[in-house]
């Protein structure tokens, strides 16, 4: 999934300064999963919205919705009905929602609520941890089913480097080292040798090198 | 031979080969350099000039390297995949060629987070094995990595860097058959402290028969004083000092732990070089280098071989 963390109260207070009547719109994708912008999180950032705007002495008319995929042309048309009558949209969704909007609705301001991280795994209650960076030419056939792209601080593809500790990463303790992981895999899977087999350089077209990408299917046009 | 290269002559005949290290400055000081180089020449056949090292900015490499050449030293030219891409790296190794460059180690660098731009983007376009594969494909087929030919191609003698002490220990030794396998023809090691383990690593390097196929050479870094030795054991990443050795240079009074630490470096090589497959050293005296002298001529690797 995609995951994504609320801005700081200051900050989103700061975006929609001036605004008297906001539309709050989350996701029931992603988001909501990872508890970053749900129905949920919409209802408690619309009270602490207008908690803050209280305190500072202003009114503040937020109304929520929540979609459901913000991604999505149909759902976002949902919104169309209440466009008029606010003065900026304030999204709960990733990145990609907040651009929906913004392009759906040419003459509304929106803000986004939230910072989006990472394309990520839950390892438990409360974690998420970055798996997959859309490298566009996936590789973890070779390594053992783990991304040395998203998870190896340095990008490695042929690694452990030599800072490699305890089966941690150089970078921190918190982090696990991507290679020795790989390397445990491998061993599970009774491929070690593969391991010296060289993965050459890698061609990054499919990924952000080659601009921003897009994928076209004709049989579905 | 594969190249011009000085180091690539002296382990050619045999004798064990030495090399130093000149940390370039942080900030426009050629004179910095020339100080550092000075004091090597004549104890090294070669003289590392780092990049960046430690993720801070300091003096290019090649800039520092070029210095080096003037002063008819030979420069090992480092090159970190950390801060460029492979047009860059590329495009640095024709002009340090073009300088009489020959020698270059190639590393993917400390991560930025340990320097002083953590902040900064970390390229990592290639890493360092996929680097000694481009180095050679350049000098061996005359091709860019990206596949077009190259007019007099770069012949470069090509370094990477070892580490025994990092874990996995078992998946040590095929990283470096890794490097092998990708045309590496010398390894530089981690600073070595803990023989016992080194020993154990090279008698695997020894049993695939990977030392015949690349020059080893082990790392050295005598230590100034026991807060260094604390230092290195606790906070550098891939590190392995043992307890005994912090405790030797306690054991001493604080003004003479820097001799001490020299001491223990030349036993270490008196020790290092019956090891099967060690086929020179290369002593990184970080901010220290006008002990190298003395360390090359107690450790018997002086006078220097004429190549
Ligand atoms: S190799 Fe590429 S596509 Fe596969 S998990 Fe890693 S970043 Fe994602
Ligand atoms: S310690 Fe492991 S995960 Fe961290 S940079 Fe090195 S190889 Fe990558």
């Amino acid at each position: 999934m995609i995951t994504a963390e609320r801005k700081p109260m200051d900050e989103i207070m700061e975006s929609i300064d001036g605004c008297g009547r906001i539309l709050l719109v989350g996701c029931n994708e992603c988001v909501t999963v990872c508890a970053a912008g749900g129905r949920k999180e919409v209802a408690l950032l619309a009270s602490a919205l207008q908690m803050a705007s209280m305190k500072k002495g202003r009114a503040l008319d937020v109304r929520e919705m929540t979609l459901e995929r913000q991604c999505d042309p149909e759902y976002v048309e949902e919104l169309a009905p209440h466009i008029g009558q606010v003065d900026a949209v304030l999204s709960m969704a990733c990145g990609c929602g907040v651009q929906e909007i913004a392009r759906r609705f040419k003459t509304t301001r929106v803000f986004p609520a939230l910072n989006t991280t990472f394309m990520g795994a839950s390892e438990g209650p409360g974690i998420w941890a970055e798996r997959c960076q859309g490298c566009g030419d996936c590789l973890l056939g070779l390594t053992g089913g783990i991304c040395p792209i998203a998870r190896c601080a340095k990008r490695l593809m042929n690694g452990p480097c030599g800072g490699s500790g305890n089966g941690k990463c150089e970078i921190s303790d918190d982090v696990d080292c991507a290679w020795h992981l790989i390397w445990e895999r491998m061993k599970e899977l009774g491929i070690e040798d593969r391991y010296e087999d060289v993965i050459s350089a890698k061609d990054w077209r499919t990924g952000r090198g080659g601009g921003p990408r897009r994928i076209v299917r004709e049989d579905l046009k | 031979m594969k190249t011009e290269s000085v180091l690539e002559k002296v382990f050619a005949t045999g004798e064990l080969a030495v090399t130093g290290e000149c940390g370039p400055p942080r900030g426009a000081l050629p004179d910095v350099v020339k100080n550092k180089a000075a004091m090597l020449k004549g104890y090294v056949d070669a003289v590392n000039v780092t990049d960046n090292q430690t993720a801070m900015v300091r003096m290019s490499s090649f800039a520092a390297s070029v210095f080096l050449r003037q002063m008819d030293l030979h420069p090992v030219f480092q090159m970190v995949t950390r801060d460029r891409n492979r047009l860059a790296m590329q495009s640095d190794i024709l002009g340090a060629y073009s300088h009489g460059i020959n020698t270059m180690l190639c590393l993917s660098g400390d991560h930025t987070q340990f320097g002083d731009h953590a902040m900064a983007a970390n390229v990592h376009d290639l890493d360092s094995v996929q680097l000694i594969q481009t180095v050679r494909g350049m000098r061996d087929e005359g091709r860019f990595q990206g596949g077009a030919e190259i007019k007099n191609p770069p012949k470069m003698f090509i370094g990477a860097a070892a580490n025994p002490f990092a874990d996995p220990f078992e998946l040590r030794v095929a990283r470096l058959a890794k490097k092998v396998k990708a045309g590496v023809d010398f390894i530089q090691t981690q600073c070595i402290y803990n023989i016992d383990k080194f020993e154990t690593w090279m008698e695997g390097v020894c049993k695939r028969g990977l030392h015949e196929e690349v020059y080893i050479m082990a790392g050295i870094t005598p230590m100034k004083s026991a807060g260094m030795a604390r230092y290195m054991k606790k906070k550098v990443p891939g590190m392995d000092v043992p307890d005994e050795l912090v405790k030797r240079m306690e054991g001493v009074p604080k003004e003479k732990q820097a001799q001490e630490g020299i001491d223990i470096c030349v036993e270490s090589i008196e020790r290092l070089r019956e090891v099967e497959g060690v086929s020179g050293f290369h002593i990184m005296a970080i901010e220290w280098e006008e002990k190298v002298p003395e360390i090359v001529q107690r450790a018997g690797l002086y006078p220097r071989p004429q190549v």
